[in-house]
């Protein structure tokens, strides 16, 4: 049984307007994992991390984080957690360092200029401790907004969207310090639109679709599960129509003629490459390349968002 | 208790005083400053003493309270919208911080900024006007309820506000006028029996009254209500800052 940090259950969300933005949503949250939930927009993903932080009530339901009830218990459940939300939303004429510091106290911690300067130095802020925040450009913004979230040393970071708006070169830096928040024992649940980023750094992917949570897999598995792999073969010559002896298989000819595309499952443990290699060199179908492919976790997300009802 | 937020939420609301003096100690103090130069030290000469006390001194604690409740209001409200306004209030909604919590924080520090502002021009008075303090424990008293009960009323305003016009209109459209026909320039004894009568309807009038009963011992109303009414007002300021906090009024959906 693997040790959760945060429990969901049966978690709604109705607002004044009518609007059901969560429909019966429940999820494990395992203590360690980086977790990405992905989904349109307009999915219930940024309401479902408002509830979790307190800013958001929900409408039925319960979360637990570490056991507390984030209600009833809202105190200690709170102080576990740190938010980056998605809007840039700073303190115009505070410097970087009051900022950190006043988010450290909120939480109720002692000061203590050690752990900020390290959060700063972690994030290239250092430097900029002293500025205002209106002075800072986005992507500095952007990381004052991470530094306030970490001032408190929380055990679970909630992350929504990090990386929109942001240079090649901060999405790396972020990433990085994920990887090591996580090394550190944070818990880290992120929110991206770039499926790439969840593919690089999530172990658990969730998909959320009209307010409700579609899938939660191990990002692995879910590869490995939903992922198709497809055999390229590059023909010598046209062919107008597939040999008789090869319609058993999943083949199809490309429009010009010039090249099959086999897919078949990459769970199976028997691929069929072999006996179709076979098959074409009987029916006298010969080939000048041949190359694989594995469909990415956009394509996955994809079919299963188009294929959703 | 989370002593530790009540800090950094006053000493955040403390900076952003401290960080623009002009336009937050200096200006209040002089404009008040201007009335009882201009009513006190000039036209006063010319009006008769009220029940023993020259106009100059007369219309002080009177001026005192107009600019303690339009900047407490102003204070109060702004510390609490800016966040709002700015959407950094998801920092405080996601804290550990319960809404007692909160309101010790924000309105501490906007009722502390008017007690500033009361002594500064409390002693900036005793240059132009003829000041006594009878009962100098009640003058404090009514000084430090006051700026607290009007920076609650100043937080509601800037809970409940959903623009800029909101958050000016009530300080301009209320709190003035009521001081104004409050009693600051006169005593209520000058009214017409029917506009005595309205006067009464006016929260304001048990504040100036009790107010200058502290410093030269004449009031238009008895003591014991003004009291009375400063607590009932602070009390039902809270009730309405609880009631909003539990509901999330204006700030959770």
């Amino acid at each position: 049984m693997p040790d959760a940090v945060i429990t969901i259950a049966d978690l709604s969300k109705t607002y004044a307007s009518g609007f059901a933005a969560l429909k019966h949503v429940s999820l494990e949250i395992e203590r360690g994992e980086i977790l990405a939930l992905l989904g349109p927009n307009g999915a219930g993903k940024t309401t479902l991390i408002s509830i979790i932080c307190g800013i958001v009530t929900p409408s039925d339901g319960t979360v637990t984080v570490d056991g507390h009830d984030i209600v009833r218990d809202y105190r200690d459940s709170r102080k576990m957690i740190g938010l980056v939300p998605q809007e840039l939303t700073t303190d115009a004429f505070e410097t970087v360092w009051a900022t950190v510091s006043h988010s450290r106290g909120l939480f109720g911690k002692k000061p203590n200029p050690e752990h900020l300067e390290k959060v700063l130095r972690e994030l290239s802020l250092w430097d900029k401790k002293d500025s205002k925040i209106m002075q800072l450009s986005g992507g500095m913004k952007r990381r004052v907004m991470i530094a306030k979230a970490l001032s408190h040393e929380p055990e679970v970071l909630f992350l929504d969207e990090p990386t929109a708006g942001v240079d090649v070169e901060l999405r790396k830096d972020m990433w990085a310090m994920i990887r090591r928040l996580r090394a550190a024992g944070t818990t880290i649940i992120l929110t991206t639109h770039y499926i790439a980023e969840a593919e690089e750094m999530a172990d658990r992917i969730g998909i959320i679709q009209h307010g409700e949570l579609v899938l939660v897999e191990e990002k692995a598995e879910l590869m490995r599960k939903l992922g198709k792999k497809q055999l390229t073969l590059t023909l010598q010559e046209r062919l107008d129509a597939l040999p008789e002896a090869l319609q058993p298989y999943a083949l199809e000819l490309a429009a010009d003629g010039e090249s099959l595309v086999y897919t078949y499952d990459a769970q199976g443990e028997r691929s069929g490459i072999s006996g179709l290699l076979a098959d074409l060199g009987s029916a006298g179908v010969r080939f000048r390349d041949l190359r694989t492919s594995e469909s990415s976790l956009e394509d996955i997300f994809v079919s299963l968002v188009r294929d959703a009802p | 208790m989370n002593v530790e937020a009540i800090k950094a939420i006053y000493k955040f609301e403390m900076a952003r005083t401290f960080r623009t003096p002009l336009q937050s100690l200096i200006s209040p103090v002089i404009s008040t400053s201007l009335y009882f130069v201009v009513f006190g030290a000039a036209i006063g000469s010319r009006i008769t003493e009220i029940e023993g006390v020259s106009y100059g001194a007369f219309i002080l604690p009177g001026l005192i309270m107009l600019m303690i409740l339009t900047q407490s209001v102003a204070n109060g409200s702004f510390g609490i919208y800016f966040p709002k306004f700015l959407g950094t209030i998801y920092e405080l909604l996601s804290a550990p911080v319960s809404s007692f919590e909160t309101v010790v924080g924000y309105v501490g520090a906007a009722a502390t900024k008017s007690i500033i502002l009361g002594v500064l021009v409390l002693a900036t008075a005793w240059f132009f006007v003829p000041i006594r303090i009878d009962h100098p424990f009640w003058m404090l008293a009514f000084l430090v309820l006051t700026a607290i009960t009007f920076s609650l009323v100043g937080f509601i305003i800037g809970i409940w506000a959903k623009g800029m016009e909101q958050l000016q209109t009530v300080p301009l459209l209320i709190i003035t006028p009521l001081t104004f026909l409050g009693g600051t320039f006169y005593s209520l004894s000058v009214l017409p029996p029917f506009w005595q009568a309205v006067s009464l309807f006016n929260p304001v009038v048990y504040l100036i009254s009790g107010f200058r009963w502290a410093f030269y011992g004449i009031a238009d109303v008895d003591i014991s209500i003004s009291v009375a009414a400063t607590l009932g007002f602070l009390a039902i300021c809270l009730g309405i800052v609880s009631w909003m906090f539990r509901t999330g009024y204006r700030l959770k959906s």
